[in-house]
């Protein structure tokens, strides 16, 4: 009978870690930007129908990087959480923080448990009724969770793409203006200029009614750019 | 229904398939959550209706009332009863019988159109909805012959034929869809003649909201059990309407002055 060969716990973290992160990194990035009337969610993509951002509930939005089958099954487990949460308790007992903390723990559970770890990483957002109310959380993919302000970068080039977005950012920026820091920071990264219709972006409008989330259109983007 | 939290709630997420992927009914039953529409034995229970309801076809779409009575028996249980929601942005819904299912459906029903929006990212068909609220009241049928009955109203604009549709129900989820105006309810009959005789399905908003106004207020003066307009109290029935840019509650203001009106023209 043979041995099963031994693996240190610390490397088999460390080469599953390193699996998830190179996944991500060939991703195309998103951005999430606190602005003046709520918060943007903001990436490139070419595919109209396969969406990387969505709609979870009344004031809450997701989006994912990396593979696309992996972070549509997180998305969909969190309308169904949200939808549940929100039916058998209240509309109000539905929050961001909750959400993330659930993405935390499933993103830890597949990380150690699962033969291959999801090349994921999600960002969960939730409006207020006031500007200091926004809250942004991040999810990486072996569950650790972070706490943002002002914005946050998912995928591939982040950290460029976050010392871009620190240059620019103030506070209370209009939509135009945050679409122009956005798609602005999104493109100097890359090699190629973007199309209007090459964007998905979506926000959460504290203008809007119940439902706060709203697709932002190809025409806004090219106005925003012009 | 099982109180018991579901699995979605606590801990991580289960990643598992529901079939269908995108309801949220079939959700709620594979949580063990879905409520309960059984019949029991032992006799009949008197439990608060909710009335008359009604809708009719206007130039730019569809406009939807219900006045605001629940009774049981002869009590009256609620004077400010809402019986016409928003189903979601470009349909709306009615109930009248058992007032506490009817609720607890409408609840369900406007949670499942929501959440098939967000998991497929695109609205059902304003047939499907109609087709899935008469599967919902067909799920009552037990609960029927025990005389806890719920018929709803519904109605919407299709955006794919770019009109305004109306629909009504029978107790076993027959689905019929009406060409030009509908009433349920107690005061139901007395408020679909007086549609009958004025209707013009050519006509702008707010005379269209002048004949459900009018119509809920014939049948409150034949049927006890429906609440015509109460100016001492301030309670006026619900008005919707549905259009082209979507569902829109007609506010409460607007429709006090329009009772006035009819309630001083009344003969």
């Amino acid at each position: 009978m043979s041995m099963p060969m031994y693996v240190p716990p610390e490397q088999l973290i460390k080469d599953r870690a390193e699996f998830a992160k190179k996944g991500i990194s060939l991703g195309r990035p998103i951005v999430v930007i606190d602005y003046a009337d709520g918060v943007l969610l903001l990436g490139e993509n070419p595919s109209g129908s396969l969406q990387k951002i969505g709609e979870i509930y009344d004031k809450v939005a997701f989006a994912g990087v990396g593979r696309f089958n992996e972070f549509e099954s997180l998305r969909v487990a969190g309308i169904r959480y949200a939808d549940l949460k929100g039916y058998s308790y209240g509309r109000s007992d539905v929050t961001a923080r909750g959400l993330a903390n659930a993405y935390a723990q499933t993103l830890a559970q597949v990380f150690t448990h699962e033969v291959k770890p999801f090349e994921i990483e999600v960002i969960v957002a939730e409006i207020g009724d006031a500007a200091s109310d926004t809250q942004i959380y991040r999810i990486q993919y072996d569950g650790t969770l972070i706490d943002l302000k002002r914005f946050g970068v998912i995928g591939g080039e982040e950290e460029a793409l976050a010392a871009r977005l620190e240059e620019g950012y103030t506070d209370g920026l209009e939509l135009a203006a945050t679409l122009a820091l956005g798609c602005g920071a999104i493109e100097a990264i890359g090699d190629d200029p973007i199309e209007p219709s090459g964007w998905e972006a979506a926000v959460l409008d504290r203008a809007n009614g119940r439902r706060k989330f709203r697709r932002v259109s190809t025409e806004t983007i090219a106005a925003a750019r012009s | 229904m099982s109180l018991g939290a579901s699995r979605f709630i606590t801990g991580p997420l289960p990643l598992d398939s529901v079939v269908p992927e995108a309801s949220f009914v079939a959700l709620l039953e594979s949580e063990g959550m879905a409520p309960r529409w059984e019949a029991f034995a032992g006799g009949e229970i008197e439990t608060p209706e909710a009335t008359t309801i009604l809708a009719l076809k206007y130039a730019d779409g569809v406009v939807m009332a219900g006045d605001r009575r629940a009774t049981a028996g002869n009590v009256i249980a609620h004077r400010r009863m809402k019986k016409v929601f928003a189903a979601d942005d470009y349909s709306a819904v009615a109930i009248s019988g058992t007032a506490g299912m009817a609720v607890e459906l409408i609840k369900l029903f406007q949670t499942e159109l929501e959440h098939y929006e967000k998991i497929e990212g695109m609205r059902l068909s304003l047939e499907g909805k109609a087709n899935y609220l008469a599967r919902m009241v067909r799920n009552h049928l037990p609960l029927a012959f025990q005389g806890l009955v719920v018929v709803p109203l519904f109605c919407g604009y299709d955006e794919e034929a770019s009109e305004g549709r109306l629909y009504t129900f029978d107790v076993v989820g027959g689905r019929y869809e009406e060409r030009d105006y509908a009433a349920t309810g107690s005061g139901g009959g007395e408020a679909k003649s007086f549609i009958k005789a004025v209707h013009d399905p050519s006509a702008d908003e707010a005379a269209a909201i002048r004949v459900a106004v009018e119509a809920l207020i014939a049948a409150a003066e034949e049927d006890a059990a429906t609440g015509g307009p109460d100016t001492r109290r301030g309670i006026y029935p619900n008005v919707v309407t549905v259009t082209a840019d979507g569902f829109s509650e007609i506010e409460e203001d607007t429709v006090a002055a329009v009772a006035a009106e009819a309630l001083e023209a009344r003969p």
